[in-house]
């Protein structure tokens, strides 16, 4: 339930953020820089006297969006070739299998930070190539899930009444394995959040100057003995919405993988 | 198919993989925007015949597939070239950086064992109880939380607040390193403490449901006995698999905490060289630590054919 509160208050941060913050996130102070709170500044400033709590607030949207975007769309890919693959088995399981091999078998931050960094990506093409490199794990659980379903008599009996590969697929398998996808979604994020700050973190992906939750982390370590929370609320923030979303997405399936038993 | 027929198809799977990398990370590099020749100038306006000398020097006017071969019969002989931006060679960089990251890797790894390896066991047996809800807990929060923030806060904590450990760079000599690795260590291992304690609570659960384990409890062996002797043998497979997944985690998770502690190791060399696009520092780099993931995930086929009978067995069909 605490897990759930907390990415409400994200969500609404996200939102609030873009609307109303309590300073102006870029304005500018420099006899105010790097100081700690205070009445006027919540959590202080930070080396250019800007305002820290209105800076992670309006950072937020971008730290969430993008994520989301991605757990979306490893979601669809995902799903539509793991039931393709799982379903119909043959040479586009064996291509499939082959292709998510080559993925597992490689550090995923390292080709992330190799590709952002060279080839240069903005925002957009960042979240595109996640959902490149994280498609396959989606795949390949989905695959096993639908494999399983696919041999359950229901199929076969389906199939036996002449109801079309195409309908027992989505009409028949999808509900079935459906519980493995949605809690999947809620970690898909969690992965994706940790690899957009990551790279943000590290000064790649993202704008100089902007106020993303791993470029403010970033800042705030530099500032750590001036403003200490500039770093701390950052790396607070990350980790709880991680752990918060890692929990839900385990609740969800704990409770969704129960109903489809009871059944 | 016998035991070798196993064994050579693993082994023209991994070269396979790794042939498939090189390509990937020589293509990538060569698609990069802003040619290699601009990197090599380093922002001097070049004169014609810098320009057709550095043409010659690293035969960019060859047709792809040329400048690949060439760049891979090289990289067989571990020969990268020479950085871009230092003038020496990417070998003898790799030399220079890579101990940092192993003393802090086999550190994060002893430590990780030492703590998750009991954790996950017990939480296991007492599938439920209080400990089990506590573990379980934990392996969540360890799993979730990136290693940068986790760093950061101990920073704070163990180094601002309690200056009781150094937070920046790697120390002078075997002692200092030892002590000025330990914060880099600790946070290393959290996120990888978090993986093996959750694969052995997994394999323990399963183990414990198995008949055996309730014969031997029939035939009033001391519960110490059954740990040990049952339990853990048989749950440790599992676990020795994972040592490839293990292994990435580590290596994403040691480039971000050398950012983080400021440690001259691979993971900082690689960043500083996407920073500076010195392209064959990340080529040389990036071939070392696939090389080193994928004959960890060769080695595990192999040990656990050697653990597990039953495997072998599987692997004739």
């Amino acid at each position: 339930m605490l897990a759930a509160a907390f990415v409400l208050l994200v969500t609404v941060l996200a939102v609030a953020g873009q609307l109303f913050t309590p300073a102006d996130p870029d304005k500018q102070s420099l006899l105010d820089a790097a100081k700690g709170p205070s009445s006027g500044h919540l959590l202080g400033t930070d080396d250019l006297g800007r305002d820290v709590l209105s800076r992670l607030m309006q950072g937020t949207l971008s730290a969430v969006s993008g994520p989301v975007c991605v757990a979306l769309g490893t979601m669809v890919l995902g799903t539509a070739l793991g039931l393709l693959a799982g379903y119909y088995g043959g040479r586009v399981d064996a291509l499939v299998t082959l292709l998510s091999d080559v993925l597992y078998s490689l550090p995923f931050m390292l080709i992330a930070i190799v590709v952002v960094g060279v080839v240069g990506t903005g925002y957009w093409l960042t979240v595109a190539l996640l959902i490149a490199l994280m498609f396959p794990f989606a795949l390949r659980l989905v695959r096993s899930a639908t494999r399983v379903q696919s041999r359950l008599p229901y199929v076969e009996a389906a199939r036996t009444l002449g109801v079309p590969d195409r309908r027992v697929v989505t009409h028949h398998v999808l509900p079935n394995v459906s519980p493995i996808i949605v809690a999947n979604i809620l970690l898909d994020f969690v992965t994706a959040i940790i690899a957009f700050s990551a790279l943000t973190f590290l000064g790649l992906g993202s704008r100089a100057g902007s106020s993303d939750w791993g470029t403010m982390l970033a800042d705030g370590q530099k500032l750590i003995y001036d403003n200490p929370w500039m770093a701390i609320v950052p790396a607070l923030l990350i980790a709880l919405t991680c752990i918060s979303a890692t929990v839900l997405g385990d609740w969800f399936y704990d409770r969704l993988s129960a109903r489809s038993e009871e059944r | 198919m016998g035991l070798v027929g196993f064994i050579a198809r693993r082994a023209a799977f991994s070269l396979l993989l790794l042939l498939i990398v090189s390509f990937l990370v020589f293509g990538l590099t060569a698609a990069a925007p802003g040619s290699q020749l601009t990197a090599l100038l380093g922002g001097r306006p070049p004169t014609p015949e810098q320009v057709a000398a550095l043409n010659e020097q690293y035969h960019l006017n060859d047709p792809f597939f040329q400048q690949y071969g060439r760049w891979l019969i090289n990289a067989v002989q571990l020969d990268f070239g020479t950085s871009s931006v230092a003038g020496v060679s990417v070998t003898q960089q790799i030399g220079q950086y890579l101990p940092i990251t192993a003393q802090l890797a086999a550190m994060a790894l002893v430590l990780s064992l030492i703590v998750s390896v009991p954790a996950g066991l017990f939480a296991g047996i007492g599938r439920g109880g209080k400990l089990d809800r506590t573990v379980s807990l934990l392996t969540v929060g360890g799993m979730s939380s990136p290693p940068y923030a986790v760093g950061i806060l101990l920073i704070f904590v163990l180094g601002v607040k309690l200056s009781v450990l150094p937070v920046y760079g790697a120390g002078e000599g075997g002692g200092d390193r030892f002590v000025h690795l330990i914060l880099p260590a600790i946070t290393l291992t959290i996120g990888l403490a978090a993986i093996v304690a959750r694969q052995t609570r997994a394999s323990t659960l399963t183990v414990m449901q198995q008949d055996y384990i309730t014969f031997a409890r029939a035939r009033g062996l001391s519960p110490r006995r059954i740990l040990v002797v049952y339990a853990l043998r048989n749950s440790a497979l599992p676990v020795v698999t994972s040592a490839g997944l293990l292994l990435i985690s580590l290596i994403s998770g040691a480039v971000l905490v050398e950012q983080v502690f400021s440690l001259p190791g691979l993971g900082q060399l690689i960043v500083s060289s996407v920073q500076q696009a010195d392209l064959p520092v990340i080529q040389g780099v990036t071939m070392v630590l696939a090389l080193v993931v994928i004959l960890t995930n060769f080695a595990v086929e192999l040990l656990s054919l050697l653990i597990d009978p039953r495997t072998r067995y599987a692997a004739k069909g």
